[in-house]
């Protein structure tokens, strides 16, 4: 579903990502983890183009990303995505912000819109708040409108970038419910994230960066029961402490 | 009767005076919003990464600003004639001018408002698969519009007041009629009184709006 092959990104003299590889297959779940600063937020967004790259080749369900000949926007609207702060548009309703992807972008009725809207908005309980706008809602609701808003565009995979950082720590759980919801249904997903119950729970790769490197690319096993590099267990032991 | 004033002239001339006021706000109205429409198209020009539309659209911008509105009023008046060669009259060309000056500054108050929406926003805009027409008209522009409102409205009444320059080529505005009223009843400094109060309750009354509407802005951000 996801070939990242070679990819170096750089801006300037400062190299982001470093011969970057790995490839997410479908329904499989990837967690992506490492220190600060190390090219997490960068490599994922390079798999939808947010971030271009100077060089190597990212491949989504067959079609070169970066391309000329590619249409990004059409590529996009096929890859859901779910931010750290949320970036549901505040100038629009809840309502809104679930249908207007899928109206102006794949031409849906506003009936249909809003019906698979609603419907998604129910699966993410908060069918009651379907009116309100994004500054109403808490930021655990908040991130669970931004999936459900990914999902309406019916994707064919998922890319998570800390969708639970920027969270009070009481939030955490209703948002990681429903991506592990979503992961048991068979969702492709690519999740930036340090929640390691998590990883232990869904994933079936864990991804350790460092410094623009993917150094660890393990199954959630290996990764979680071996011994590993050094880097990647000082990191784990900091994170898995608190 | 003080001062040797005698402001019973105004009665028969308001008719007049309401004309020309009328054609004051017309401008002023169309201006702004003509202004508006294209400082939005210069700043996003100016926020391309097109070098060239870029650093044409900072040139427009920077002679603008530069040149003395009464100048670039004058030489419209007598440019589009000698470009065109149809005459215009002082009214249409006041507008044209208008539009091209005011969206020079109106364009920097929209670059602000662009860049006052958070780089995410338009990351969110561009993952969902809008293209870069539908993000900034759906998702950027709102909300830097909403976000400038008081300063957009600040600058339109300056732009009223700027509408007075008009007098020169002789469009008829609120000042032009309290002029030719003046001259007629021989009474040009009631006259000129007079007008300079309405300027100010007008100007007045919308700079308070303008204040209230900042405090709500403020706080819905
Ligand atoms: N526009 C930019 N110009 C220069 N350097 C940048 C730019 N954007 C990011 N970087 C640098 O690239 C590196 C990787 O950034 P990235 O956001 O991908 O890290 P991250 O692993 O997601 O970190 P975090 O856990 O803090 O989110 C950082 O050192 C950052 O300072
Ligand atoms: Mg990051």
């Amino acid at each position: 579903m996801i070939e990242i092959s070679h990819v170096n990104k750089h801006y300037g003299a400062f190299q982001v990502l470093t011969d970057c590889s790995t490839t997410v297959a479908k329904g499989e779940v990837i967690v992506v983890c490492g220190p600060s600063g190390s090219g997490k937020s960068t490599l994922i967004k390079t798999v939808n183009g947010l971030e271009p790259f100077q060089s190597g080749t990212i491949m989504v369900d067959g079609i070169s990303v970066g391309a000329p000949s590619t249409d990004m926007p059409k590529l996009r609207a096929r890859v859901g995505m779910v931010f750290q702060n949320f970036e549901l548009f505040p100038h629009m309703s809840i309502t809104e912000n679930l249908t207007i992807g899928q109206i102006k972008v794949l031409n849906r009725s506003k009936e249909e819109a809003m019906a698979t809207g609603l419907k998604l908005l129910d699966r993410v309980g908060l069918k009651a708040q379907a009116a309100k706008f994004p500054g109403q809602l808490s930021g655990g609701q908040q991130q669970r409108v931004a999936i459900a808003r990914a999902l309406s565009m019916n994707p064919i995979c998922m890319l998570f970038d800390e969708p639970t950082s920027a969270l009070d720590p009481e939030m955490v759980n209703e948002v990681l419910d429903v991506m592990v919801e979503l992961a048991h249904e068979g969702m492709t997903m690519m999740c930036v994230t340090h929640e390691m119950g998590f990883a232990r729970k869904v994933a079936n790769r864990v991804i350790f960066m460092d410094q623009g490197h993917i150094i660890e690319d393990a199954t959630k096993d290996d990764f979680f029961g071996t011994p590993r590099g050094e880097r990647a267990q000082q990191f784990l032991s900091k994170i898995l402490s608190h | 009767m003080f001062f040797g004033l005698d402001f019973s002239v105004l009665a028969p001339s308001l008719p007049f005076l309401w004309t020309g006021l009328q054609y004051s706000v017309k401008l002023t109205l169309i201006a702004m919003s003509g202004g508006i429409v294209l400082g939005t198209l210069l700043a996003l020009a100016r926020l391309s990464s097109n070098r060239l539309l870029s650093n044409a659209a900072q040139v427009y911008v920077d002679t603008m600003r530069s040149i003395p509105l009464v100048m670039v009023i004058l030489w419209f008046f007598l440019l589009i004639p000698l470009l065109t060669g149809n005459p215009v009259g002082a009214e249409s060309s006041a507008m044209l001018t208008f539009i091209a000056f005011e969206a020079a500054y109106y364009s920097e108050i929209m670059r602000a408002g662009i860049q006052s929406v958070s780089r995410g926003q338009v990351a969110a805009g561009d993952a969902l698969g809008f293209t870069y027409r539908q993000t900034m008209g759906y998702i950027v522009l709102p909300q830097a519009f909403r976000n400038m409102i008081p300063v957009l409205l600040t600058q339109t009444i300056v732009l009223f007041q700027d509408t007075s320059l008009v007098y020169i080529i002789g469009a008829k505005d609120l000042l032009k009629a309290a002029e030719i009223a003046g001259k007629n009843y021989n009474r040009p400094i009631e006259m000129y009184i007079f007008v300079a109060i309405i300027y100010f309750v007008i100007c007045f009354t919308l700079s308070q709006t303008v204040k209230r509407l900042q405090k709500r802005v403020a706080i819905i951000r």
